[in-house]
């Protein structure tokens, strides 16, 4: 790796360091990347204006939001954050477009939307919890 | 030194002493921190930013040392322990003796996926999952119901056919042996183990399924055998590569071992065949 790439290590690590410790919801995120310097986002997949569609609908019972983000590590994995119920969902756009999630890790999906649904059957009503990252 | 064997050829003896030294790990809170660093990498490697457990080249040398890591805290509690692999293109349906309540136990049950048979039962006391991405505190599998079926043995042997490890752009979009074991691209081999298993196996906090250690020995031997197919390949990328780890870059969390640290694994132990 080069210096530049080990700098910007350092400053995500912060990032995610940050978000883990305030994962209220979109605002929080946005708000705890005001810490950090700005970083480089460009090539780092879909941004608004073509990026997936917002989504806020109930689905088996539960709350789904889906929406841009501009801030904090969403920005960076893909531009775009989701809540079940108002807690995070962990998402990560792939290079080749489509998305995965932490609770489908090793599946990929077209889009946010049908993601979040997978991520909903999976937790058979279980409430998502932050991962303490100590 | 070391022999790790198949996880169908152990004796009874050789089970226990595995299940009860990875509960040894679990009871002192080590295994807890195996869990929660695999998916703090889970969450922050990423196609487009640095990546060095997942999606790059250095995927097979990151969980090489992860797991070297893993078995050295075994042996501490229990010298004559080796991970055992599991072979999935040959012990491939939901009943094969690995997931006998005598090793990891079977799948769980259809309301709530919970595992109830085996030592890693919640009901036993012995396994609540601690470092988790929801509320449930027990074991969860749904085998088989994720994904049709296991790799073949075919598809395996395409995979290994492979001359070249890994090529731009180093991640998950990439063609080469790497990406086609990990399985984000082709066939889809050690993704789809993950995905069949189900449960936390198909989340980022995989390793909390014990099942995860052996589905990673097998990817390690994987890798071995692919050097001894092909002699003259070597880790890619050698240097000066942005974002991803170079041949002689260390790696996260260590900070003290290179791929080039890893390319060997007889210095470590060997397979049984």
């Amino acid at each position: 790796m080069s210096k530049t790439v080990t700098r910007r290590f350092v400053l995500r690590g912060t990032a995610v360091a940050v978000a883990g410790a305030a994962l209220a919801g979109v605002a929080g995120i946005a708000t705890a990347e005001t810490g950090a310097k700005p970083m480089d986002h460009s090539g780092h997949g879909d941004h608004a204006g073509h990026g997936p569609q917002a989504f806020d609908e109930t689905y088996k019972g539960r709350r789904i939001v889906g929406a841009p983000a501009t801030g904090g590590h969403q920005a960076h994995h893909g531009g775009f954050a989701v809540t079940i119920d108002g807690k995070e969902l962990h998402v990560m756009q792939n290079a080749d477009g489509t998305w995965i999630s932490v609770v489908n890790h090793y599946q990929t999906f077209a889009d946010p939307l049908a993601l979040t649904r997978a991520a909903v059957d999976k937790l058979q009503g279980a409430v998502l919890v932050p991962i303490a990252t100590a | 030194m070391a022999v790790r064997k198949n996880q169908a050829t152990l004796t009874a003896t050789e089970k226990r002493n595995f299940v009860n030294a990875v509960l040894a790990l679990k009871k002192n809170g080590r295994y807890d921190e195996f869990v929660r660093t695999h998916n703090e990498f889970i969450m922050s490697d990423s196609d487009s930013g640095d990546r060095v457990g997942h999606r790059s080249p250095s995927f097979l040398p990151w969980h090489r040392r992860f797991l070297l890591q893993f078995e050295q805290e075994l042996q501490r509690i229990d010298s004559s322990v080796t991970l055992p692999y599991w072979d999935w293109t040959a012990d491939r349906t939901t009943t094969a003796s690995i997931f006998g309540a005598d090793f990891l136990g079977g799948t769980g049950r259809s309301r709530d996926s919970q595992v109830t048979t085996g030592p890693f039962a919640y009901s036993t006391g012995q396994w609540n999952i601690n470092v988790s991405v929801d509320s449930r505190p027990f074991l969860q599998r749904e085998l088989g119901a994720g994904v049709r079926a296991l790799p073949t043995r075919a598809e395996v042997d395409s995979v290994l056919a492979m001359a070249t490890y890994d090529m731009a752009p180093w991640n998950s979009s990439s063609n080469g042996f790497r990406n086609n074991l990990e399985g984000w691209r082709g066939v889809n081999l050690h993704n789809r183990v993950h995905v069949w298993i189900g449960g936390q196996m198909a989340s980022g906090v995989s390793p909390n399924d014990p099942v995860f250690w052996l589905h990673h020995c097998f990817i390690d031997k994987l890798w071995a055998d692919w050097q001894r197919l092909h002699p003259t390949s070597t880790y890619l990328p050698a240097a000066g590569t942005a974002n991803v780890v170079d041949l002689n870059d260390t790696m996260r969390p260590w900070n003290n071992v290179t791929p080039a640290d890893m390319l060997d694994h007889t210095k470590f132990y060997t397979y049984d065949s």
